[in-house]
């Protein structure tokens, strides 16, 4: 079972926000499926080779060409945005 | 269906505008008791109309789809349209462009009437984990109608829309489709460009069409597969016509069938269904094969660290910054006054604590701690490489059989709340159908059958697994199924 204060870094990490409520109800819950996941365990994959890509398509390539969508869609994109200024998204500072 | 509709409105039996106010006049009388739909597009829907009745008045040619309204999943952008993927997070979310499937919708004319419910993101086996509404099974109104495509698949079933898209993670599609008794197709991984729909895990999602008959579904599919140099994973599919190859015996085809997926927790019914489905493929000429897919009973364990580790990558966009839900937001948004002006870790540890619903986070959490440091090795890479061995186990089989057989789900539409307690018990809900996503297989469920409840029973679906990218094969198979089933 998770400790509590594995669950608070885990919700850090993920940037979520968590009340004591939450933290004890998916301490549960994400404990006993991670306990589901152990069933892995009873297989033996010490030479297997992870899988890459599923259809094994691998480098996909493009000319290296600029394509300009000019001003079109700036509008849209900026009204989805909590807040701009001078046509950029506004983000809050870093330190 | 699609045929029949394409040739009354080229004979001027009937016109789109027609049509299409017809389905919305029906979303109107039926969708108050159903609840597939989020937001409706009407006033594109009629001038996609407008646009097929006038080429078809001056004998221009269309294509099959012209004119045919559908639905589509709420997780794929439709420009100018809401598009909330069912959560909150996006709830004033208003798409700036649209995704290549819709370009290609659109190009060929589709109409669409407007975006269907869903479980949040796409995560969930029965639309309950909407922030918005419940979808109710159009074929018993007390049962969920499946998950996450649970909207766009109800829709249909429910005639209200012809046609519809979902997007299929780890059986999103197919599962519903076998709750409420239609046909959905989950294409190789590939087939479709994803662009524009938003990424749940990148290495399983697909997005793929749902109808009311095999042919429908090949024609939507013929429609929206191909290249896309916005989708790196896509492939040429030089502009096949999948509704062209469903003709002709499935004499000497080829079906395996594993034990793995007909194991505990099967319904006996379906079971029984599932058996009579196969003696129905024998009379058609088809042999059937035992093979091994044994690594198989690894799938779901193996999906749920692989599916939760890249969503939690994937929904990291959603921070209150650039679009949809902000902490900041209050005028658009409905959060909780008390959350003053604040940091910027604040805003995004508030704006994802309001914004995402109980089981998005859930999953955001379990993909955290499995790729954080010290647990990557046991759970993802540890996963990656039974995935490995699970495609392996797939390349085996391909090489007796032709096609795969199984159930869909081990259980037919289940009622409302019967499984939001406990969040494992909604995941084996998914049990048969992952293997295909892991393995990147195409796969299509179709009716095979009913169970009890009454006079019209509930349906089952039957579930056919098809080579890489060879979706002729099980499409022709379920095809000359359907029709050759009484």
């Amino acid at each position: 079972m998770l400790s509590k204060e594995e669950v608070k870094n885990i919700a850090a990490l993920a940037r979520i926000g968590l009340n004591e409520d939450e933290i004890e109800k998916y301490r549960k819950d994400i404990s006993s499926i991670l306990d589901y996941f152990q069933k892995l365990n009873e297989l033996d994959t010490d030479s297997i080779k992870p899988i890459g890509h599923i259809t094994g398509r691998e480098n996909i390539s493009r000319e290296d060409r600029v394509e300009d969508a000019g001003d079109i869609g700036i509008k849209e994109i900026l009204k989805n945005a909590p807040e701009t200024k001078g046509g950029y998204v506004k983000v809050k500072s870093v330190f | 269906m699609i045929r029949d509709l394409h040739e009354k409105l080229i004979n001027g039996e009937i016109t789109s505008v027609k049509l299409t106010e017809e389905y919305f006049q029906r979303i109107e009388e039926k969708d108050p008791q159903i609840g597939a739909f989020l937001t409706l597009s009407r006033d594109l829907a009629m001038e996609q109309a407008r646009l097929v009745d006038r080429k078809i008045e001056k004998k221009e040619k269309t294509d099959l789809l012209a004119g045919i309204p559908g639905a589509i999943k709420d997780n794929i952008c439709v420009s100018g349209v809401r598009a909330t993927a069912g959560s909150k997070i996006l709830d004033n979310y208003i798409a700036p462009y649209d995704a290549t499937v819709i370009k290609k919708i659109k190009e060929n004319d589709g109409v669409i009437l407007g975006k269907t419910n869903m479980d949040e993101f796409g995560m969930g086996s029965s639309t309950e984990n909407s922030a918005y509404q419940k979808t109710k099974n159009p074929v018993d109104p007390k049962r969920v109608p499946g998950g996450s495509s649970g909207g766009s698949v109800a829709a249909v079933a429910g005639g209200e829309a012809v046609w519809s898209l979902g997007t299929d993670t780890g059986g999103s599609i197919r599962q519903p489709a076998s709750f409420c008794g239609v046909i959905g197709l989950k294409p190789t991984y590939g087939r479709v460009s994803r662009y524009g729909a938003m990424a749940m895990a990148s290495s399983l999602d697909q997005i793929g069409s749902i109808g009311t008959s095999v042919e429908d579904v090949a024609i939507i599919l013929s429609r929206i597969s191909g290249k896309d140099m916005h989708d790196a994973t896509t492939a040429e599919s030089f502009g096949k016509k999948y509704e062209e190859y469903l003709d002709g015996d499935i004499r000497r085809l080829k079906i395996g069938i594993s034990k793995e997926f007909f194991g505990e927790g099967l319904d006996e019914k379906i079971k029984e269904q599932v058996k009579k489905a196969l003696d129905k493929f024998k009379s058609l000429g088809a042999e059937v094969k035992e093979i091994d897919l044994s690594h198989s009973r690894f799938a779901l364990p193996v999906y749920y660290i692989i599916m939760t580790s890249e969503v939690s990558s994937n929904l990291a966009r959603f921070d209150g910054i650039k679009f949809g839900l902000s902490i900041n937001d209050r005028v658009k948004s409905d959060i909780p006054s008390g959350y003053a002006e604040s940091s910027l870790l604040e805003v995004y540890l508030d704006t994802r604590k309001y914004g995402f619903g109980a089981e998005v986070k859930r999953r955001i959490m379990l993909g955290t701690y499995a790729l954080s440091s010290g647990y990557y090795d046991a759970y993802y890479k540890k996963a990656q490489k039974v995935r490995a061995l699970i495609r392996k186990n797939f390349e085996n089989a391909f090489e007796e059989v032709d096609v795969i057989f199984s159930p869909t789900a081990p259980e037919v539409a289940f009622k409302f709340g019967e499984k939001t307690d406990d969040p494992l018990k909604m995941y084996l809900s998914d049990i048969y159908t992952v293997t295909a996503n892991l393995a990147g297989v195409p796969a299509i469920s179709f009716p095979i059958g009913t169970v009890g409840n009454g006079e019209k029973g509930l349906p089952i679906g039957g579930q056919l697994i098809g080579k890489w990218f060879d979706e002729e094969t099980i499409l022709k198979a379920a095809h000359q199924f359907e029709i050759n089933k009484k």
